[in-house]
């Protein structure tokens, strides 16, 4: 959440995830926090020291997760008695202005102050307003790395309640009313993924967090692990506890530094304030959690073959049967969900699953994280009730083509998904419609294509993804995509002939229909998508060659 | 010991409970091509070649890695499934350099027979024409890279039979290639106890003897089944 209610007490919030950070949201930070300590204008620090201990008139400025608008980073929350306050793009030259209006001791307006200028950013617009926070509730917030603020915010409530008052088998009733649904792009109905764990034959079982986001254009999970990292942690224990765990992996990517950082930092803390580990919370709840960085491989991201890696073997996928909830990491049920799934179990419990169930729309409930970029005003990270409708998202909140042109399409679902053109922006999007178009749900990435970009050359790029993510076990996707892409680059240089669409379309079907994995069986979807919606701009060139 | 029947086109057939599709396929005195397959080793559904239609699944399924299941309805050979199985042959043509005027597999190659064997005349998809390497290192066998398919039996047997575990695959997608223990020349692995089973559970001329030339390769890809038979269930005759 962003805007919070007035306060008496000033505080900023710095937005310390990666987007901001790249934006320069490091020396800003240091700039805020001198500023705050050495007063304004010289004042000398031991007054500004005893003016920060009164109450009412200090000053503090915390880094917090990602504060959504990415595109204008770095960015700054100021809350006070007036409310929220937001500044974009502020440079550390501008920390003194910003730090001594917060403090009330700034000699002309907010108005006026020319280093704020243009720096405002309208908390009221459609981008922020139409929000839904749940799953990222605390994220831009919360300090992420300081394990009091989440619990101060309501951090591992849910966790200690379930360990005293519930039952796994009560906690996933909840889950299954809720009607969640995986969000790393399948859909898979989470209450019963739990029950398919939990009700194996009794043993060892293990839970996984699959944080191996590799989308492009995805920084969903980015954000909750850089934003908000024990509400992860409190979900992964619930699931746990809720399928009779006690070891989990969180197998994250290793392109996310900062989130693995953060992350094992919240682990620490988390067991040493006895919320992970032996005897949770005072229960008989044991559960230890590792990380797993990945090794740059995407197909990793696909179940089995993220098992492997964890099991410290080549990164490639197997055939399912057995799901991994029945013969998973070690031949031992194991319960893998994406960082969001797992994130959206405290608010489940707290409100219940009935709660959840009435937001959304009817197969797909509860709220979605996109992360929008591409040809967009605005670029970030938006948290909408599955159904809103696309034109909601790109074109209201997101405000459309940032030259005032017209949105050509949008991407979803990353390589697996596909492009729905611009007519039919009032899609809703949840699970069923997203298939219905040829794209798909995916992880919640949405990349805008404005109108000066050919949709060949946007397949040819997912497929050039695809060729170079294929792990190469099976022949469809490891050759097939090959012989793909450079049917794709006659299309692109437009020299493609009749026969050579028809080669497309045929080979497309059948690395979709036997591909081993996801990975493979999806690669074709940004063709076959952009060839159901933009044909014409394939299209065959009569006279050439064979 | 329970037993569960199913149909295979249009047969009706019986097979142990936990045989696989293949089984049941064969059971029902029914073939379909495989290449990555074979008898004695994991099944790893690499290949794709022996996917068949499961009545009432939309999902295509891999013979050799799926378990039988009690009613099910199964096709192996619809025009879908030729079209595909054609299409896969044509990409491993493709994608490797497979000459067989001079191949020491030549009229002995599983590869051969299953483009035979789906009408394979030519390859639709130009050819890739990789650049390759020859690893000749080792004083008794070569790897010929340039003919190898990627099945992994090779892995497979030194792993699960054998024990030595020389062999793995480096790199990924169209790059992936076959490594003798760490990446390293054939000859200079000393796990390699040089028994020859990578040569002959080979469905191509990538591994081969050095006295074999041209069509003199006769490998024996019944022998990983064998050695299994006879460890699993004590029977030692063929």
């Amino acid at each position: 959440m962003v805007a919070l209610p007035p306060r008496e007490r000033s505080q900023l919030r710095c937005c310390g995830a990666s987007g901001c950070r790249s934006a320069g949201a490091g020396p800003l930070l240091a700039a805020l926090r001198a500023a705050a300590a050495a007063g304004v204008a010289g004042e000398p620090s031991a007054i500004a020291a005893l003016t920060t201990a009164e109450p009412g008139s200090g000053l503090e400025v915390r880094s917090v997760g990602c504060l959504r608008l990415c595109g204008q980073g770095p960015l700054v929350a100021w809350d006070g008695p007036e409310g929220t306050r937001l500044f974009g793009g502020l440079p550390p030259e501008g920390a003194a202005a910003l730090v001594a209006q917060a403090r009330g001791l700034a000699p002309i307006p907010l108005q006026a102050e020319p280093a704020l200028a243009g720096h405002r950013l309208d908390l009221e617009q459609p981008f922020f307003r139409l929000q839904r926070p749940l799953v990222l509730e605390g994220c831009g917030i919360v300090d992420p790395e300081r394990i009091e603020e989440a619990i101060a915010h309501g951090g591992y409530a849910q966790l200690r309640r379930v360990l005293q008052e519930l039952s796994p088998e009560q906690v996933r009733e909840q889950v299954r009313r809720s009607g969640l649904r995986g969000r790393g792009g399948g859909g898979y109905p989470t209450g019963l993924k739990w029950d398919t764990v939990a009700l194996q034959p009794p043993g060892r079982r293990y839970v996984v967090c699959n944080a191996d986001e590799g989308d492009p254009g995805a920084f969903m999970d980015r954000s909750v692990l850089e934003g908000d990292p024990h509400r992860l942690l409190e979900g992964m224990a619930i699931a746990a506890y809720a399928v009779g765990a006690d070891h989990g992996y969180v197998y994250v990517r290793a392109e996310y530094p900062l989130a693995i950082e953060r992350l094992r930092l919240a682990l620490q803390q988390a067991r040493h304030q006895g919320l992970l580990g032996q005897g949770i919370a005072g229960s008989s709840f044991n559960l230890e959690l590792e990380v797993r960085v990945g090794a740059g491989a995407y197909v990793c991201g696909e179940e089995t073959a993220l098992l492997h890696s964890i099991q410290g073997q080549r990164g490639t996928p197997r055939s399912r049967p057995p799901y991994p909830a029945q013969a998973g990491l070690w031949g031992a049920p194991t319960l893998i969900n994406n960082v969001e799934t797992l994130a959206a179990v405290p608010v489940i419990l707290r409100q219940g699953g009935d709660w959840y169930a009435a937001i959304g729309s009817d197969k797909s409930r509860g709220t979605k994280v996109f992360s929008l970029s591409g040809a967009i005003r605005h670029t970030g990270l938006v948290e909408v009730p599955m159904g809103t409708s696309l034109r909601t998202v790109v074109e209201i909140m997101g405000g459309g083509d940032p030259d005032g042109g017209a949105v050509k399409a949008v991407q979803t679902g990353g390589p697996s998904g596909g492009c729905i053109p611009a007519a039919l922006l009032d899609t809703p999007v949840d699970f069923e419609s997203l298939l219905a178009l040829g794209s798909m749900m995916g992880s919640g990435g949405m990349v805008v294509i404005g109108q000066g970009t050919a949709m060949p050359e946007v397949a040819r790029h997912f497929m050039a993804f695809s060729v170079n993510e294929s792990c190469g076990k099976c022949v469809p996707c490891r050759a097939g995509t090959v012989q793909l892409l450079a049917l794709l680059d006659r299309c692109v240089e437009r020299r493609a002939t009749a026969a050579d669409l028809e080669a497309l379309e045929a080979l497309c079907a059948m690395v979709k229909a036997t591909s081993l994995c996801g990975l493979g069986q999806a690669a074709p979807n940004p063709v076959l998508s952009t060839l159901r919606h933009f044909r014409q701009e394939y299209g065959a060139v009569p006279g050439a060659g064979p | 010991m329970s037993v569960i029947t199913l149909q295979v086109d249009g047969h009706d057939v019986a097979v142990p409970a936990g045989s696989t599709l293949l089984q049941a396929i064969q059971a029902a005195g029914l073939s379909v091509p495989t290449l990555c397959h074979l008898d004695g080793l994991d099944p790893v559904a690499a290949c794709r070649l022996c996917l068949v239609e499961v009545e009432g699944s939309q999902r295509l399924l891999p013979a050799c890695a799926s378990e039988a299941t009690e009613g099910q309805v199964i096709h192996t050979d619809t025009a879908q499934l030729q079209g595909y199985r054609r299409m896969a042959v044509e990409l491993f043509f493709a994608e490797g350099n497979h000459v067989c005027a001079f191949c020491v597999a030549n009229g002995d190659c599983e590869l051969q027979d299953v483009a035979v064997a789906v009408g394979m005349d030519h390859s639709r998809f130009p050819y890739q024409d990789p650049q390759r390497s020859v690893d000749a290192s080792h004083p008794r066998f070569s790897l010929d890279h340039n003919r190898c398919i990627l099945c992994t039996r090779c892995v497979r047997v030194c792993d699960q039979i054998e024990g030595a575990h020389v062999w793995d695959v480096a790199e990924r997608g169209s790059d992936c290639r076959i490594v003798a223990g760490l990446d390293q020349p054939w000859g200079e692995v000393d796990a390699c106890t040089s028994c020859g089973k990578c040569v002959d559970v080979c469905p191509t001329g990538a591994l081969f003897a050095k006295e074999n030339t041209t069509a003199e390769k006769h490998p024996h890809p019944e022998r990983a089944h064998q050695l299994r038979r006879a460890r699993e269930q004590q029977q030692w005759i063929r």
